[in-house]
């Protein structure tokens, strides 16, 4: 029964995944996706809806099977070793969730006599869980009852039941008002700081760049952008110049100004009636406002800043289409 | 292998548990199983009672092994319901997620069930003691009788758990079973004699297994069978015809729920 029969895999594995892909008839929901989070680490995994986050998180906690290419969790293969990789791994976020039908706690004891803690103490690391994600006054309160953050928190409590050493949270803070948003991420950061290998999905910039050590963007299931924040902002340039204008008529006007200055081509946002536009270094804000309004540009706003991850997603990425599997 | 055994067995009561504290926190799910056979009972026995009669005994010693095998038919919509909301709501996959047996969560399902099943029939026996039913055949035949509606309970059971893993919505759970449970409890020998209904409807009648089935129970506990003796083969031998119609649909419904669950739940 001891795991003498362990592939020889390094020491440090947390998660390594190569050339993932799954199809699903015609479409791939994933394609050669290459993941290295050693031990210990966070990986962020950026993207759209549809862009394959999710699926790649299923494959990793073996809801579902690759097929193409092969993934390996705390050194256990996905696929022939699934069983054990399940006592390795704990879930939270969008495709586990818990049941809004039971307490809090009945919820925990449940997930814990699941993983086959004998009951005494599944009661006790329930009422642990309880205490440390602050939800020790509501525990036997049923669970449909909860706030979207007391459930996000219920998610993740349910995910560290056998305490296991790799951490896979499906866009954990998706739909939470900023306040939970904060406080979950300091949940999150106590335990990193505890050791814990994690990778998490999300379509906020911010928390990638909060968290993770090291950030995959994917679209259209494909690895378009990897590395760690840092990196990834300097691949797209650093310094930007946004411009809002009154009219989406203005847009290409104001992009035309700011050509001279520009070191890759402009981004349009349509909604928000804005050109952003990564500059030569020592660009003069002043000969900007001239350029503009020299070509008769209604500029309303006009903003330097350096580069965000919100411009290496835009960058990177295209919106979603429509006929697009939200998987 | 015997670890293993021994795993499926504690994750399968783990995960019925799970059922049994739904129906503590919202008892109206016991409501099937308790007072809507209960008022059928009554409505029938009272209302039904003095109009219908019955050859060779009264109409109450015939009505309840008709009721038992009605709301054990319609046992059906628990684990359909159930298991189509668990599919909606992605608490299946955090099962499949965790170091848990995989077929645990059917027979937890399963188990919750029939408990419920066996709860609803010892309620039923007991308002049918009140309305002056009573079991006169030998104990062992009694015996037999209460095996042979526990058997057909888990047959209906898995058929309902088909049902929740082959329908899109739970939504739909209650359609399906109207169509089809309805019909085929009453247009049987459940609440009526079957001799003074018109020959096709009589025939469709006497070859549905409900007839059979309910012939068989009332025959095991010694009540009135009604049964015309010109009457289809079934109801004539209804106690092997009733056993063997129970292992056919288990034959048929254990193999495809297998295969429909293992499709619902690959990757």
């Amino acid at each position: 029964m001891y795991d003498s029969s362990v592939p020889g895999t390094t020491k440090a594995a947390g998660v390594i995944a190569e050339g993932l892909g799954k199809r699903f008839d015609d479409l791939w929901a994933l394609r050669d996706v290459d993941l290295e989070v050693p031990a210990g680490s966070v990986l962020g995994l950026l993207g759209h809806n549809g862009a394959g986050k999710t699926t790649a998180i299923r494959i990793l906690t073996t809801l579902a099977l690759p097929t193409t290419g092969r993934a390996t969790v705390a050194g256990l293969d996905v696929v022939a070793d699934a069983a054990r990789v399940r006592t390795r791994i704990g879930l939270a976020g969008q495709s586990a969730t818990v049941d809004g039908l039971l307490t809090a706690r009945a919820n925990l004891v449940m997930i814990g006599r699941l993983y086959h803690l004998p009951r005494g103490v599944a009661r006790r690391r329930a009422d642990e869980l309880l205490e440390r994600l602050d939800l020790a006054d509501a525990a036997d309160r049923l669970v449909k009852t909860f706030s979207g953050g007391m459930r996000r928190r219920l998610d993740l409590a349910a995910s560290l039941v056998a305490s296991p050493p790799v951490l896979f949270l499906d866009e954990p803070t998706t739909g939470l008002d900023p306040r939970s948003r904060n406080e979950l991420w300091e949940l999150l950061r106590e335990l990193i700081r505890d050791g814990a290998t994690l990778v998490l999905t999300t379509q906020y910039l911010e928390e990638a760049d909060r968290l993770a050590d090291e950030i995959v963007v994917l679209d259209h299931g494909r690895v378009v952008a990897a590395g760690t924040p840092a990196e990834l902002k300097t691949t797209v340039g650093g310094e930007r110049i946004a411009v809002t204008v009154a009219a989406r008529a203005e847009l290409g006007a104001a992009a035309a100004a700011l050509a001279p200055f520009a070191e890759a081509t402009a981004v349009d946002d349509d909604e928000e009636l804005r050109v952003t536009i990564p500059v030569r270094q020592g660009t003069r804000l002043m000969e900007v406002v001239r350029a503009l309004d020299a070509a008769g540009v209604d500029a309303l706003d006009v903003q330097r800043r350096e580069a965000t991850l919100d411009d290496v997603f835009l960058a990177l990425t295209e919106r979603p289409s429509g006929e697009e599997l939200a998987a | 292998m015997i670890s293993s055994a021994r795993w499926l067995v504690s994750d399968s009561l783990v995960l019925a548990r799970r059922n049994i504290e739904h129906v503590r926190q919202i008892p109206e799910k016991l409501l099937d199983v308790t007072l809507q056979p209960l008022m059928f009972v009554l409505l029938f026995a009272y209302v039904f009672g003095n109009v219908i009669k019955v050859p060779g005994g009264s109409y109450h010693e015939y009505l309840i092994g008709g009721i038992l095998v009605q709301t054990l038919a319609f046992g059906i919509i628990g684990p359909a319901t159930a298991i189509a909301t668990d599919l909606t709501e992605g608490i299946v996959d955090r099962f499949r997620s965790l170091p848990t047996s995989r077929s645990a969560y059917l027979f937890g399902h399963l188990i919750a069930e029939l408990a419920a099943a066996a709860l609803g029939l010892t309620i039923l026996v007991l308002t049918g003691l009140i309305v002056g039913w009573r079991i006169h055949s030998s104990p062992l035949e009694a015996v037999a009788g209460f095996a042979l509606l526990l058997l057909f309970a888990s047959a209906i059971l898995w058929l309902g758990t088909l049902v929740g893993l082959s329908v899109r919505s739970p939504d739909a759970v209650t359609g399906v079973i109207f169509v089809v449970i309805f019909p085929l409890t009453f247009l049987s020998s459940a609440f009526v004699p079957l001799g003074g209904l018109p020959a096709g409807l009589r025939a469709a009648a006497e070859y549905n297994p409900i007839s059979t089935i309910v012939a068989a129970t009332r025959t095991l506990f010694g009540n009135p069978t009604a049964v015309p003796s010109d009457a289809a083969w079934p109801l004539l031998h209804p106690v092997p015809a009733a056993f063997a119609w129970c292992v056919a649909l288990l034959a048929v419904t254990v193999p495809l729920t297998i295969r429909r669950y293992r499709a619902r739940t690959a990757g």
